[in-house]
């Protein structure tokens, strides 16, 4: 790693010998004609002032530096940038205002085909797609603001959206008001780290079919559906939060068709639904923190293998749901506030199994009208029927080891 | 008819069990606030604390309270006064008694603490339940000449209202879950006085999204302002009605 | 001053009044008598609109009372138990009748006066004795004024020296020109002041008629003695 920064810095070192450093003021076509009279390795220093330019396609290696925020407008017409060289970096501008087309997808900046591009701390504001990467490798998108405040999710697009992509870094963005905050599909081996994705109309974060990803230390918060995570294997999701996710048909996380995947010590809080699992196989749930969601977990029958162990479950209406009577996922030693059984040897763990179900939400689950009974007396004493004489909720779905006292996570 | 109204209250506010209730209320609801940590779980446990008590107590209370006074309302009724009178001057004095109850042991509190939307609701559903719950007190009154069958059918119809009806509510659901079942269940629920009162509580917490995550189309509509409106003026057709039934009936009655 | 025209009530299959027919006027004491269940609660309760009749009609002063509640301005009762709001005072129903009579400006204090009601007006109705609470019911029978005063079992429960109170002023008020009607079992209590008897039994109307004209057909001179022997010669037309 070492050795790398060492050869990169003396890359730039004399690369800087032979580049130059043009000064961009604003004036008509001035960035137009900065890009294409430029070197390759020339770095662009684009001074403040608003820059009525659309469409700028950099073909070559180049370096666009904002000076104090210069502002690249597109008149609601047209794309931003469209970038389809390798290491191109864009950094300090605040590119805003696209068009809008139901036929071709315009973003603020594009990246087609290239490789190692950087966009970091721009902003990105009202575009219909913010930063829109197509085939693209090793590029890092880093301390980007994009915000659109769209209506709905049929004229949106999404804040950063990658396709068929590799190794792209996205890091401490600020996503909000898109359809999708970010959205995947075919990426693989990227990491997703200290994002803030919220009141997104849609998802927080979609993807799909994007294996070997990483998401660290994101925030998920009031988007519109929460996080959707689909057709998908090797995933790996830890110290995210998933907050706030509270509508009619939100989750603060759906799994669906994920394999070999493990979510570790995130905090679920508020979600109309905290995890949705649907088809997933050998999903690992483990440490995390659930709390004041509707419903915890909803584990569907077609979901195998998966482990949840060492959670917390505090102050959810529901901990579990499942529309099978079959459960082929095992849960172990978490933490559930609704347990009331005992512990005589006081080894903080439970003599008695909690089963986590109960036996409303198997009903609502099944029924879903049966939510018009919500909160009413009846429901509350078929649940302490339930106690004394199971007969409804499955009972392989059973915590043999709760802990009595909440998890350190 | 005010001054029957009045004395009733002179009344009953001196009445030992009307001054427990309104203790009793406040002790639940300073300890229910006092312990939950956010406004939507105290709500939420004041909103049981609402549907399973005011019912029952109201309608027992009132029940007791009419045929005990049945001589007095006879000797009321041999002056020169109507019937009908007589009859909505006692109910207005007694869910009067009640509803002040309800508003000190309840009301205050939850008014001062929370101050929402969702605090109002659930004191007018309160306010609401304990009038619909004394006229059909009143209603038991005039129909049952017997203060034992009286108290028992208050006991059942509290019983009826606050689980028995859910029970059956549940069954119909269960069995016809195979069509579309949105629209009887709204004119289910508006049968149950009980069910309005937790709906319109409920729709005004956090709590909605749950009843509406199937997209169901009760959730939908009462959830909306009309349907608040509706849940309200249903809730008042559950007092209006007994209490009219109830003079039709008292006026024909041998006393 | 009240007549009663083929009255008949049913409560379901009982007859409890079948058919009767019976003028009163100014200035009578009427005791209705008869053994338990014989109708003597359910006439009182016609004339006081409190129960409404199958047939027939009551005239008070001439006017039908069906359907008319104003009459009862004129009439005063006194309710077999008396039972009040647990937590008023006396004063309080005795305020709460007059609020209740607004039409009556001119209250007949003398039995509250007698019975010393003022000395104990403070007190809640639940701690009194059924005594006290049956001269609280005798003073709001005759508080207004009324022309015809309806009493039922009026002495019962009473100490002998309210009692005696009760029927002087019961006679005083006759002797104004009243209109009295009484049931009581006490028939020895009646003696002194009732003018005439109605003898019910089965709902039916035996007679009525003067005291003195029972005594002179029965050639007993003690009304209760009247009455056995009344009871007796009906009992023997029955079985005959």
């Amino acid at each position: 790693m070492k050795h790398a920064w060492i050869l990169s810095w003396l890359l730039l070192v004399t690369g800087s010998v032979l580049a130059t450093t043009i000064v961009v003021k604003p004036g008509p076509d001035a960035l137009r004609k900065a890009i294409s009279s430029a070197r390759p390795g020339d770095t662009l220093a684009v001074q403040p002032g608003l820059y009525r330019e659309h469409s700028l396609q950099v073909d070559q290696r180049l370096t666009i530096l904002g000076n104090g925020m210069p502002v690249i407008d597109a008149e609601y017409k047209y794309p931003g940038f469209l970038i389809t060289a390798d290491s191109v970096t864009i950094q300090g501008l605040q590119i805003q205002h696209t068009g809008r087309s139901s036929i071709s997808d315009i973003a603020g900046v594009r990246v087609s085909n290239a490789g190692y591009v950087t966009l970091r701390n721009n902003k990105v504001l009202d575009c219909t797609y913010g930063i829109y990467l197509q085939n693209a490798q090793h590029c890092q998108v880093e301390g980007n603001t994009v915000h659109s405040g769209i209506k709905n999710e049929i004229n949106g697009g999404n804040g950063i959206h990658a396709w068929k992509c590799d190794a792209l870094q996205i890091s401490s963005n600020n996503i909000s008001g898109h359809r999708d905050g970010i959205y995947f599909e075919f990426v693989t081996n990227s990491g997703i780290e200290n994002n803030l994705s919220s009141t997104n109309q849609r998802y927080g974060l979609h993807f799909m079919f994007s294996h070997h990803d990483t998401y660290t230390k994101n925030i998920f918060r009031e988007n519109g559906a929460g996080v959707a995570v689909m057709y998908t294997r090797e995933v790996t999701m830890t110290d995210n939060t998933f907050i706030q996710n509270w509508g009619d048909a939100s989750y603060g996380l759906l799994l669906k068709e994920i394999t070999d995947s493990h979510i570790t010590h995130n905090r679920f809080i508020k979600n109309t639904i905290a995890i949705h699992m649907e088809g997933t196989t050998r999903v690992s749930v483990q440490r995390n923190l659930f709390q004041d969601n509707g419903w915890a977990l909803r584990v569907m029958a077609s979901s195998s293998g998966s482990q949840f162990t060492g959670n917390n479950f505090i102050g959810n209406s529901f901990d579990v749901a499942t529309n099978g009577t079959l459960m082929l996922n095992e849960f172990h030693r978490n933490y559930w506030d609704k347990y009331d059984g005992y512990d005589l040897n006081r080894d903080q763990v439970g003599d008695v199994p909690h089963y986590p179900v109960s036996v409303y939400a198997v009903i609502s689950e099944k029924i879903p009208s049966a939510m018009i009974l919500y909160r009413s007396f009846l429901t509350s004493i078929m649940e302490q029927v339930e106690k004394v004489m199971p007969s409804i909720i499955p009972d392989q779905l059973k915590d043999d080891q709760p802990f009595m006292k909440k998890l350190e996570l | 008819m005010k001054t029957i109204i009045k004395y009733v209250l002179i009344d009953l506010l001196k009445n030992r069990t009307i001054l427990i209730y309104t203790l009793v209320l406040a002790v639940l609801t300073i300890s229910v606030t006092g312990m939950s940590d956010n406004m939507s779980k105290g709500m939420l446990s004041l909103l049981n604390i609402t549907l399973l008590f005011v019912p029952i107590i109201s309608i027992l209370f009132a029940t007791i309270y009419f045929f005990n006074s049945a001589e007095f309302t006879e000797l009321l009724l041999a002056q020169p006064i109507r019937r009908k009178s007589m009859l909505l001057a006692s109910y207005t004095g007694i869910a009067t008694a009640l509803g002040l109850a309800y508003l000190a042991g309840v009301g205050v509190t939850v008014c001062i603490l929370y101050n929402s939307l969702a605090a109002i609701a659930l004191v007018v559903g309160g306010v609401l339940l304990t009038l619909i719950f004394s006229a059909l007190a009143l209603l038991i009154f005039v129909v049952f000449k017997d203060k034992t069958r009286g108290i028992g059918a208050a006991i059942i119809t509290a019983l009826f209202f606050t689980l028995l009806f859910d029970g059956l509510l549940l069954a119909f659901i269960y069995s016809f879950s195979d069509y579309p079942i949105d629209e009887p269940l709204l004119a289910f629920i508006s049968l149950n006085p009980v069910d309005l009162a937790r709906i319109l509580v409920l729709l005004q917490l956090d709590a909605a999204v749950m009843m509406g995550y199937s997209g169901a189309l009760f959730k939908k509509f009462m959830g909306s302002a009309t349907g608040s409106i509706y849940t309200a003026v249903c809730m008042l057709c559950w007092m209006v009605i007994p209490l009219i039934l109830a003079v039709r009936v008292f006026r024909k009655k041998d006393i | 001053m009240i007549r009663i025209h083929h009255l008949t009530k049913s409560f379901k299959k009982f007859r409890a009044l079948d058919d009767i027919n019976l003028q009163l006027e100014r200035g009578q004491a009427v005791s209705l008598l008869g053994p338990n269940g014989s109708g003597k609660t359910t006439l009182i309760k016609s004339i006081l609109g409190l129960v409404i009749p199958e047939k027939g009609s009551i005239h008070i002063n001439g006017q039908e009372i069906r359907s008319h509640w104003s009459y009862r301005s004129k009439i005063g009762y006194m309710p077999q138990i008396g039972r009040y709001p647990e937590n008023m005072t006396i004063r309080q129903v005795l305020a709460m009748l007059r609020e209740v009579r607004k039409d009556c400006r001119q209250y007949d204090e003398e039995l509250i006066r007698q019975f010393d009601l003022p000395a104990i007006d403070h007190k809640l109705m639940r701690n009194l004795s059924g005594g006290t609470r049956q001269k609280v019911s005798a003073c709001l029978a005759f508080l207004f004024s009324p022309d015809i005063l309806i009493l039922d079992e009026p002495t019962a429960g009473l100490d002998p020296l309210a009692s005696e109170i009760l029927k002087d002023k019961i006679a005083r008020e006759r002797a104004n020109g009243k209109l009295v009607l009484i049931t009581s079992h006490v028939l020895s209590d009646l003696e002194d002041i009732t003018s005439h008897v109605v003898y019910l039994q089965e709902g039916k109307l035996i007679c009525f008629k003067t005291v003195d004209e029972l005594k002179e057909s029965t050639g007993q001179h003690q009304l209760n003695k009247v009455i056995a022997a009344m009871m007796q010669t009906h009992l023997h037309e029955n079985n005959y």
